[in-house]
């Protein structure tokens, strides 16, 4: 079991090779193999997230969620994606038309880019870069862009007031979720996500570094837009924000992009701080992968706790809390555990 | 040096968080509010032109569309000025229970403007909760008088029906579990920092502004006027309840939303009272001896009661015949946006939504 997807691609590597492929070919059809498996394992992981979503929304608000298609409601993102694909895309008068199509196109690319690198289990991450993390932050920042390209593109006041803010936001939120990075980079001294969960063994980084974490949720929140900082999409004031002229699948692909984001920076989260596919209390009969998902879907969880719990805070608010505190937060923590790895290196620990 | 621009935001009259179809023209420098212009009507359907043409009772149901959230007190206060016309005496059994329908009518509409306000703030799971106990309570409103929104029953000279058996069960549940539903309200959004961020110190209303426009209800009294018509005026029999009436300090949005979380507490208090009196009484009519057709005598009476949103008044002109020669209703909800404006100006977009908001207006009132 633990070795179910290393061999399963072990596997098939073998009956290329000795079908008579050459090894660099092999390596190419793997690949697509590799990013295929996580196109799949996205999408239907953003299905799954929005009914999951869903049915946690209806009890926290003491009702049911969706129940009537499919068995416990479980076909009812799948019915609703089915009803937007066959819509009617409208493309306002006056929006600028190759912009507005090509961002909703484009919105799943940087969170699918960055899926290459995650480790979903042990030597399970796509393609092992030795600058990971700073791949993941570099690559996830790219939908600042998509969303304002939505938002200038759409030529609507509240789209634009909308992309305007996810800059804004983006802005002000990427700095504090680097800077809390950084502290767990400095402990590890290196930028591939494999090896900082195998630096993991004893103890993970959520308790030599909590500061970090709680910065690197907020900050992951306010990434992916999602409740108390939906300030994008804020629908009570500026109606869906970059998306508000988006109809069908166009909108769709937003609001699964949405998911997919929230995935990513679950992982992330889990790589960094939770010890990834490592086991706790020796529990290793469970595979890897398993214990990998566990972690994430616990965060997802509180993503979605957090969602249906917060009203929603305003922008300048916002700004505020990202710069005044959060920076500053994540600036001394850095340096307290400079300092710390300095002491420790001295003293011979 | 940068040339900026005002930007003209039109929001609404199809807008999320307008409460209906209120228009707003907002000039914006950025995200700041310069001017707010608000464009009223696209709910006017004339009910005071309409009433003119109708008898006395047939009034009544066109009241129900006024402020249809708190339908109930809207049948009262015109029920009232025309009982002062005629000059009725409206039987001791119809009097408490209109107390009971009016109280829960504006328990009703405050756990709408409660729950609205937290999804205006963007907490959608605030909005479900005060929607579960206004379902009881129509539920309820089902019970008595068949309807669940627009009642018409409260009829000159009483009401239209005695309350029936299976009612005081249910009220006496509702009163039970109503006090930890607030409690849960109070944690979910009162307590919530983020929410007292949106609020506390947001669209500040000083009380002699207040005043000097003459707005009412929680919007005054979210400004430390402590100014309730059902203390200050006690009409029907408001004057044999043991209440308070809440205050806020600062006249800000918090101010002004918690006011509406007290007050009720206090409804749950008179509704409490109201029923414990009403079971003391003896079986008897809920109806007092009025005409088929009324015809008051000429002249003009003004009658104002302490609404949801604030101060319901009727103002009748009678000439004598069948037909109400004019109707004027004083709406709270459309006098308490005269300063909308003036309230909204240096703030944000987002603001503007937490001052309407707070302002809890009703469309169908607003413009009648």
């Amino acid at each position: 079991m633990e070795n179910l997807f290393v061999n399963t691609a072990g596997s098939i590597r073998n009956i290329m090779e000795n079908s008579g492929l050459s090894p660099l070919l092999s390596d190419a059809v793997l690949v697509m193999f590799k990013l295929l498996a996580i196109l799949v394992f996205v999408l239907i992981n953003a299905l799954w997230l929005v009914y999951m979503e869903r049915k946690i929304a209806g009890y926290i608000q003491c009702r049911y969620g969706p129940n009537r298609v499919g068995p416990k409601g479980l076909l009812q993102t799948t019915a609703d994606i089915g009803k937007l694909i066959s819509k009617e895309i409208i493309i306002p008068r006056g929006a600028d038309k190759i912009l507005f199509l090509l961002s909703p196109a484009l919105i799943f690319a940087p969170p699918l880019m960055v899926f290459m690198v995650v480790p979903f289990g042990e030597n399970m991450a796509a393609v092992e870069l030795n600058i990971g993390v700073f791949y993941f932050l570099a690559v996830a920042s790219l939908s600042t862009v998509i969303f304002w390209m939505a938002g200038w593109a759409s030529n609507n006041k509240y789209s634009l007031l909308g992309g305007m803010r996810v800059v804004a936001q983006m802005i002000s939120y990427e700095l504090p979720m680097v800077l809390a990075i950084l502290g767990v980079v400095m402990i590890t001294g290196t930028l591939n996500m494999s090896e900082i969960i195998r630096a993991q063994e004893n103890t993970w980084f959520i308790f030599t570094q909590p500061v970090a974490f709680l910065i690197y949720f907020i900050a992951g929140v306010a990434e992916c837009n999602r409740a108390p900082f939906d300030l994008a999409e804020g629908e009570s004031e500026i109606v869906a924000g970059p998306f508000t002229e988006y109809s069908g699948m166009g909108f769709a692909m937003f609001f699964l992009a949405e998911y997919a984001n929230m995935v990513l920076v679950s992982f992330m989260a889990a790589t960094l701080f939770l010890g990834g596919w490592l086991a706790p209390f020796g529990l290793t009969f469970i595979p890897g992968w398993i214990w990998m998902l566990l972690k994430v879907y616990v965060l997802i969880f509180l993503f979605m706790w957090l969602r249906w719990t917060y009203p929603r805070i305003r922008v300048d608010q916002l700004m505020g809390f990202g710069w005044k505190v959060l920076v500053p937060l994540s600036l001394a923590n850095i340096f307290v555990t400079g300092v710390a790895i300095k002491v420790l290196d001295m003293i011979g620990w | 040096m940068l040339r900026t621009e005002e930007f003209t935001l039109n929001m609404g009259p199809q807008h999320p968080a307008t409460h209906g179809v209120f228009r707003l023209i907002l000039h914006l420098d950025g995200e700041t509010i310069v001017k707010a212009e608000p464009v009223l009507g696209y709910l006017h359907r004339g009910i005071e032109k309409l009433a003119e043409s109708r008898t006395y009772t047939q009034v009544i149901p066109y009241t129900d569309r006024l402020d249809y959230l708190a339908a109930m007190l809207n049948n009262l206060g015109y029920v009232q000025a025309v009982e002062k016309m005629i000059g009725v005496e409206v039987p001791e059994r119809a009097e408490y229970i209109r107390v009971i329908v009016s109280e829960m009518s504006r328990i009703a509409s405050h756990c709408i403007a409660t729950g609205a306000y937290a999804l205006d703030l963007g907490g959608f799971t605030g909005f479900m909760y005060p929607f579960r106990e206004r379902e009881k309570l129509m539920d309820m409103f089902e019970m008595i008088c068949g309807s669940r929104m627009t009642f018409s029953y409260i009829r000159v000279g009483g009401v239209a029906a005695d309350l029936p058996e299976e009612f005081y069960p249910a009220i006496k549940k509702f009163l039970q579990e109503f006090p930890s539903c607030v409690d849960e309200y109070d944690g979910l959004i009162t307590g919530n920092e983020i929410f007292q961020a949106r609020t506390k110190g947001i669209g500040i209303l000083p009380a002699e502004k207040a005043v000097k426009y003459s707005l009412s209800g929680p919007v005054l009294r979210g400004s430390g006027v402590k100014y309730d018509l059902r203390k200050a005026r006690p009409y029907g029999i408001y004057d044999r309840f043991d209440f308070e009436v809440p205050v806020g300090k600062n006249g800000d949005c918090f101010d002004r939303y918690y006011c509406r979380i007290l007050e009720m507490r206090q409804s749950h208090r008179i509704i409490k009272q109201a029923l414990e009196q009403l079971q003391e009484l003896p079986e008897g009519p809920v109806m007092a001896k009025v005409p088929k057709v009324l015809k008051p005598p000429k002249g003009d009476v003004y009658h104002e009661i302490e609404g949801a949103k604030g101060i319901l008044g009727y103002y009748v002109v009678s000439d004598g015949t069948v037909n109400p020669y004019r109707v004027h209703v004083r709406r709270p909800s459309f006098i308490n946006l005269d300063l909308i404006d003036e309230m909204c100006r240096g703030w944000k977009i987002a603001d503007v939504v937490a001052i309407l908001g707070s302002i809890d207006i009703v469309l169908g009132e607003v413009d009648c």
